[in-house]
């Protein structure tokens, strides 16, 4: 069964996914890291292909993945670290990547090696959906992978239906007209942002991401959805220079509290 | 036929791939471009600005001393005439007018050798709103005259540091800004780039230089198609306004004239259609240079305006499909003919232009053939890099 699916049948409250980039703060840290966030009780792993021109993300994203591009991270190391950790954890893995990455790889190639390593789902945030629809949602489906699109404060009702239906994963709900990268708190608006897709009862399940970086906004986004996304905070944590496993469990302890 | 689908592709290059939180800008602009475009008082306001405001029509003009040289008849159509020295006015223009009727109150752009970023901040200034430029950070320093042109005109120049810090990154950090402000902000792209309809729309902006030329033509010689319309391509706008009204006329030759720096395969080079294979770069599915992992390859020219990694879709598509023959010019030979130009016809050519003049001596054509260049901008901006190669072209006996 795709670990996704498992995750979200086990648990509806509170998921916490953990984004960060491949090949940073070191080249080798994947398997590390993913293996660190398993252990520390982490729902749910986003792994950040770095890319050259990453149009969605900001300033301590785009830095994280110049760093691991200099590293010499590559598509087929990042495939082959996923590999190794795949029998050592069972927590979910998702891809996250820019779309001409994955043209450069081959489609269908893509997502073949994708489902032989362990991987379960994909974010593709610059992959139109009528694109995904006529083209790729056979090969998807054919590899097990699930898929996540994005929703902002500006998209329309009927279109978060439309994007509810393709999305096999979670959908994933952008808390801000913005690109990623933590912000101070929650705005009044942004929660009745919250409560307007709440109570749109979406089918598929729903994570806020963008503005996520500690307890408080953690919180607050799980009341009003699954759970949430948090990637900017956590590679800002990383960059301590300290040992990964003390920076994660201390990262994770900070976002979960002492429950 | 060469036409864009209702998707905005042009055979299998073009779309629109964006992140989602792009989708509600760019859908209101796919749904009423057009609609606007074609509506009675935007054509009279626009070419009303074109004509008393930026100068047009531009002249086509017969290069006799260059025709001589050549054995055959080369016109130029003069957008370096235009108001700010080089075609990017016309879409501006354009553009400006389409923000305000689509309510928008803020404008940003891109910039790389500040050409582009200079005619936004002029129509800006025009029309009293506010203008924000993003340029590399590297542009910034190699293209100092024109950050103050833009300062003077009261726009803001925002420095891109982040990846290569070139045009590329400024076309990122347009797009992060446009992220950011969705609701009040207009992006005017400079080229016939990014997603749909923004090649569509500015290529229909920069369409009058062939409206103009089928008439100007006609004037001169009682033909309204030439033989060969020779055009320099970065991401390709001032060719596909020179190729517009052409595109669909097969016996018109369009050539198409790439940067090739250092030479195409010397690793330092802009020539997309040899070095480039298919992908998305700023949202639009074309040719463009990367690595085998899909990384964006940072370019090279000497001239600012060509190097860019990709090409709109419809010169990758008009390449792809043989309807346009491209041709790669090295930095050596656009400077000889920048030189050559100057002391034949007594006019200096932007070095992106220069590249265009080179391809006169490499492709074939007879002696009764009429051939338009697109003389796309002038050689003010350039002047630094001209007087620096001064000695290494023996200028004295250039063109005598």
């Amino acid at each position: 069964m795709n670990r996704l699916d498992q995750l979200f049948q086990q648990k509806q409250k509170d998921i916490l996914n953990i984004y960060f980039t491949a090949g940073f703060p070191k080249l080798n840290d994947t398997a590390p890291l993913i293996e660190a966030l398993a252990a520390n009780g982490v729902d749910l792993v986003e792994i950040g292909m770095p890319y050259s021109d990453p149009l969605a993300d900001g300033p301590t994203i785009q830095d994280s993945g110049q760093k691991a591009l200099s590293n010499g991270m590559k598509l087929s190391l990042l495939f082959e670290q996923i590999a190794a950790v795949r029998s050592k954890v069972d927590i979910p893995l998702v891809l996250m990547g820019y779309f001409n990455q994955v043209m450069q790889y081959g489609e269908e190639r893509f997502f073949t090696r994708c489902a032989e390593v362990g991987v379960d789902g994909l974010i593709l945030p610059d992959l139109p959906i009528y694109e995904y629809e006529t083209l790729y949602k056979e090969m998807l489906a054919k590899a097990g992978l699930r898929i996540s699109f994005l929703i902002t404060p500006q998209t329309s009702d009927e279109r978060i239906r439309k994007i509810d239906t393709l999305s096999t994963g979670f959908v994933y709900v952008v808390s801000d007209a913005s690109i990623t990268g933590a912000k101070k708190g929650i705005s009044e608006q942004q929660i009745e942002y919250f409560e307007r897709i709440n109570a749109m009862k979406l089918s598929s399940s729903q994570l806020i991401g963008f503005g996520i970086s500690n307890q408080e906004t953690f919180d607050t986004a799980c009341h009003y959805a699954n759970g949430a996304i948090i990637g900017s905070a956590f590679i800002r944590a990383l960059n301590n220079g300290k040992p990964l496993e003390p920076t994660v469990a201390s990262f994770v302890q900070s976002i979960r509290g002492g429950e | 036929m060469i036409a864009i689908d209702e998707r905005g592709y042009y055979g299998t290059f073009g779309g629109a791939y964006i992140p989602e939180m792009l989708y509600p800008n760019i859908e209101a602009l796919q749904q009423q471009y057009v609609e606007i475009i074609q509506e009675e008082a935007f054509q009279k306001e626009f070419h009303a600005l074109l004509k008393d405001y930026v100068g047009r029509p531009s002249p086509l003009y017969l290069a006799e001393r260059l025709s001589e040289h050549y054995n055959t008849n080369i016109y130029l159509k003069r957008e370096d005439l235009n108001h700010t020295g080089a075609h990017k006015i016309n879409n501006t223009i354009g553009q400006i007018l389409m923000a305000k009727r689509l309510g928008k109150k803020r404008i940003i752009a891109e910039t790389g050798a500040g050409q582009h970023g200079v005619a936004t901040a002029t129509v800006c200034a025009l029309m009293g709103i506010e203008c924000i430029v993003y340029m590399g950070a590297i542009d910034i320093e190699r293209q100092a005259p024109n950050v103050s042109r833009m300062k003077m005109l009261g726009a803001e120049v925002r420095p891109a540091n982040s990846g290569s810090r070139t045009l590329k990154d400024a076309t990122n950090e347009a797009i992060r800004d446009w992220i950011n402000n969705p609701v009040d902000t207009h992006y005017i792209i400079g080229s016939v780039v990014g997603p749909h309809p923004y090649p569509d729309m500015v290529a229909r902006f920069q369409s009058v230089i062939s409206e103009e030329m089928q008439w100007q033509l006609e004037e001169h010689t009682g033909q309204r198609n030439p033989d060969v319309i020779i055009a320099c391509v970065g991401g390709g706008s001032n060719a596909a306004g020179a190729y517009y009204h052409y595109l669909n006329e097969r016996d018109v030759r369009l050539v198409a004239v790439e940067a090739a720096g250092h030479g195409i395969h010397s690793g330092e080079s802009a020539a997309t259609s040899v070095l480039g294979t298919q992908g998305i770069i700023h949202g639009s599915r074309t040719l463009l240079m990367q690595t085998d992992d899909g990384q964006i390859i940072e370019p090279y020219s000497i001239s600012a305006g060509l190097d860019y990694p990709g090409i709109g879709p419809l010169h990758a598509h008009l390449i792809h499909s043989g309807r346009a023959e491209a041709v790669s010019v090295t930095d050596k030979e656009a400077l000889a003919s920048a030189y050559f130009l100057a002391r034949k016809e007594g006019i200096i050519p932007a070095l992106e232009t220069a590249h265009a003049f080179s391809a006169l001596d490499k492709i074939e054509y007879s002696s009764s053939d009429l051939i338009v260049v697109c003389l796309s901008g002038r050689g003010d901006k350039d002047l630094q890099t001209y007087i620096k190669h001064f000695d290494q072209f023996n200028t004295q006996n250039i063109g005598q």
